[in-house]
């Protein structure tokens, strides 16, 4: 077979290719609101002064992106071991017991810092666990982890009403939702972080849940490229046959790949439960889990361009809800669309572009050397 | 449990499958010919949307299913050309589509009739009407048949009974044609397809056309006939019970139809019991009924009840050799 793309530099491999893949997401989301009857250019300039222009709105933004670090991290993780996780946002549903039950038991008799341990354990185990069937059946019983995620994604948020409504719900309320926590399941705000840099975080709920983000980042980064685990699961995901061959254990892979990325997705809970709700409720997570695949697969699965992609959705989160204030006929579903055409341009037609660049690189690199030789 | 609540259960068994099994046909066809198709909720969203915006708009219901039919249809050239020409993920094609058609039924709704991203209610003539079947009048009074001819089998809408026709059309087609024959191989094994000196990529579009255009018929009678125009997310996770109908339904047009009856019972006694005392269906959750057809799915996934074979060649793009 002859090789199909040739070898780019690794600039245009990395930075290149995944820019002009979103820039063409952006054109196509441009011509929906052309559609609409606004102006994309003016869109976009409110989006981006909602969501940078101000100490409150960067909170936002930050808060926002904190969600799609975690979430994108979980599907990045199951992508290296050549596993689908389409199950983040069941993962981290169901990780909201963990946080809800260590805040509901402690919030009057401990202090945050030894509640969060606690909770964000409970999170990541009750994430994985959700992960842990769809995992163990697809490493030993071979159905497809993709279907059975959907499937545990409606179970989760069936299981998660009943939880709310028979278990967290106090007697004689109405909403799906627990009681409110005391100051100790109460993550502490970061408006110290943005005053750093002279700014007022105002009411946004900007919050510690944001470093552990951080951290998780630098971890998976550690676990794919520091440790043995992380190589055996990129070998998983880049050739299986060539993994078994070598002798590692396949199916603990699936299982142990599975279990980090619902750990992780579990994880999520943090954020809105502890960090700016003090309560669990009804569809928490937001289809936060499935923007972590836009945010994958936009920031390659490695965890800087993760970080970046996080953030990138979190300012559209951010400056969208601005938006939908001043330009009431593009609601916040516009978001829901640009998720769309960034999953379809950087994870489906990720290689639409690439033959022409090649093409182009490769002439350029020609007509250089032909100069040399010329002299 | 008298006939007449049974009666009134299956016809509401019967409204609440139609969208499962157009929809399951619908993968049915494109997973065969092996393209995995996860948009399916997108497209019958999409659909619905551009049959009750059309409708709506042009006072006309066959305007508006064929609005929903051409829409949908070019959700599946999308995606067919991500994932046939492109040879791109499959899986991330489909969610791409479930999150665009989402988000853009909305926006434009909103944008085209300012009424919160729902579509202007239908007039008569721009629904679907209903069919009665000849001399449902005449036999109602009849004991236990009659309510049964005049009550469950009649007075559905047209759609409905080509739904139901389409399972053994389906069927035939698969099994009993050249056409069927070739979109199995595909399926199957590409390889030996190529080399018989038929196309593929050819075979492989033809069948998420086919798939597209079911696709548009469930949207359509999602808006136009169960519902009187288009409502956001009104697909509301009825494409991935659709999935999950055609994995627990082995990828066979028969099993296709039981299985989206069963899922559409669950349906309609769930529906039933939250304003009916029924005797043992008190006790049970409400959340446990809904998410029954989704862990059935998994345990035959499983292979505890029969064991699941898709397509051998499903969710993976052909290459021709060089």
């Amino acid at each position: 077979m002859s090789t199909p793309f040739a070898k780019l530099p690794g600039w245009v491999e990395y930075a290149l290719i995944p820019l002009v893949n979103l820039a063409v997401a952006f054109l196509v989301a441009g011509i929906v609101v052309v559609f609409v009857g606004e102006n994309p250019l003016e869109a976009a300039r409110i989006m981006i002064t909602g969501a940078f222009g101000s100490g409150e709105g960067i909170g936002f933004t930050l808060y926002y992106a904190t969600y799609f670090i975690l979430t994108g991290l979980s599907v990045a993780v199951a992508f290296h071991a050549g596993l689908f996780n389409i199950g983040a946002e069941g993962q981290a549903y169901v990780g909201g017991i963990g946080v809800a039950a260590a805040c509901l038991t402690f919030d009057s008799t401990m202090p945050w810092y030894l509640v969060f341990v606690l909770a964000s354990l409970g999170s990541m185990l009750f994430g994985a666990l959700w992960a842990l069937i769809p995992a163990w059946l697809q490493a030993y019983r071979g159905s497809h982890i993709v279907i059975t995620t959907i499937m545990f994604n409606y179970i989760a948020s069936n299981l998660m009403l009943y939880m709310l409504l028979n278990v967290f719900k106090p007697l004689g309320q109405m909403a799906a939702q627990s009681r409110t926590f005391e100051a100790g399941g109460q993550l502490p705000k970061l408006d110290w972080l943005l005053s750093i840099f002279g700014l007022d975080i105002g009411g946004a709920p900007f919050n510690f849940s944001f470093l552990v983000a951080l951290v998780a980042a630098f971890v998976v980064w550690v676990l794919i490229w520091r440790t043995r685990l992380g190589y055996e699961m990129r070998t998983m995901g880049f050739q299986p046959h060539a993994a078994r061959f070598a002798g590692m254990k396949s199916k603990r892979i699936v299982v142990i790949a599975m279990l980090i990325s619902g750990a992780l997705a579990g994880l999520m809970a943090l954020n809105p439960i502890m960090g700016d709700q003090y309560r669990i409720q009804q569809d928490f997570v937001t289809g936060a889990g499935f923007v972590g695949i836009a945010v994958a697969l936009m920031g390659r699965s490695h965890p800087v361009g993760i970080v970046l992609a996080a953030i990138l959705f979190g300012m559209l989160y951010q400056g969208g809800a601005e938006l939908s204030f001043d330009m009431p006929e593009i609601t916040r579903d516009m978001i829901v669309v640009i998720q769309g055409l960034v999953i379809l341009f950087a994870g489906a037609l990720e290689h639409m572009f690439r033959p022409a660049i090649t093409a182009f690189f490769a002439r350029a690199g020609k007509s250089r050397s032909e100069a040399a030789a010329g002299v | 449990m008298d006939t007449n609540t049974i009666v009134v259960l299956l016809q509401s068994t019967i409204r609440v499958s139609v969208p499962l099994i157009l929809t399951a046909l619908a993968g049915l066809y494109a997973e065969r010919s092996g393209v995995v198709d996860i948009g399916l909720e997108g497209k019958m969203l999409a659909a619905a949307f551009a049959g009750a915006a059309t409708a709506a708009v042009t006072g006309s219901a066959i305007t508006g299913i064929g609005a929903a039919m051409l829409v949908s249809v070019a959700f599946s050239l999308v995606h067919g050309y991500a994932s046939i020409s492109q040879r791109g993920d499959q899986i991330v094609s489909g969610t791409a589509i479930n999150f665009i058609a989402a988000g853009a039924t909305v926006i434009l709704g909103q944008a085209w009739f300012a009424q919160g991203g729902r579509t202007p209610a239908l007039s008569a003539d721009a629904r679907l009407s209903t069919y009665k079947l000849p001399g449902a009048d005449a036999v109602r009074d009849v004991p236990v048949l009659g309510p049964i001819y005049s009550d469950l089998l009649s007075g559905h809408y047209l759609l409905t009974y080509f739904a139901f026709a389409m399972v053994p059309i389906t069927w035939w087609v698969l099994y009993r044609t050249r056409f069927g024959l070739r979109l199995r191989a595909v399926g199957e094994n590409p390889g030996a397809v190529d080399t018989a000196g038929i196309s593929v990529v050819r075979m492989r579009y033809l069948a998420v056309i086919c798939g597209g255009m079911l696709c548009g018929l469930a949207g359509a009678y999602l808006s136009m006939a169960l519902a009187n125009g288009f409502v956001k997310n009104m697909s509301a996770g009825r494409g991935f019970i659709a999935l999950a109908a055609l994995v627990f339904a082995n990828w066979k047009p028969k099993n296709i139809l039981i299985t989206c009856l069963l899922f559409g019972f669950l349906d309609a006694l769930s529906i039933y019991s939250q304003n009916a005392d029924l005797p043992i269906m008190g006790s049970i959750p409400d959340q446990a009924i809904q998410a029954l057809p989704y862990v059935l799915t998994v345990i035959l996934l499983a292979g505890f009840i029969g064991k699941a074979s898709p397509p051998k060649a499903s969710g993976v793009p052909y290459v021709k050799e060089r």
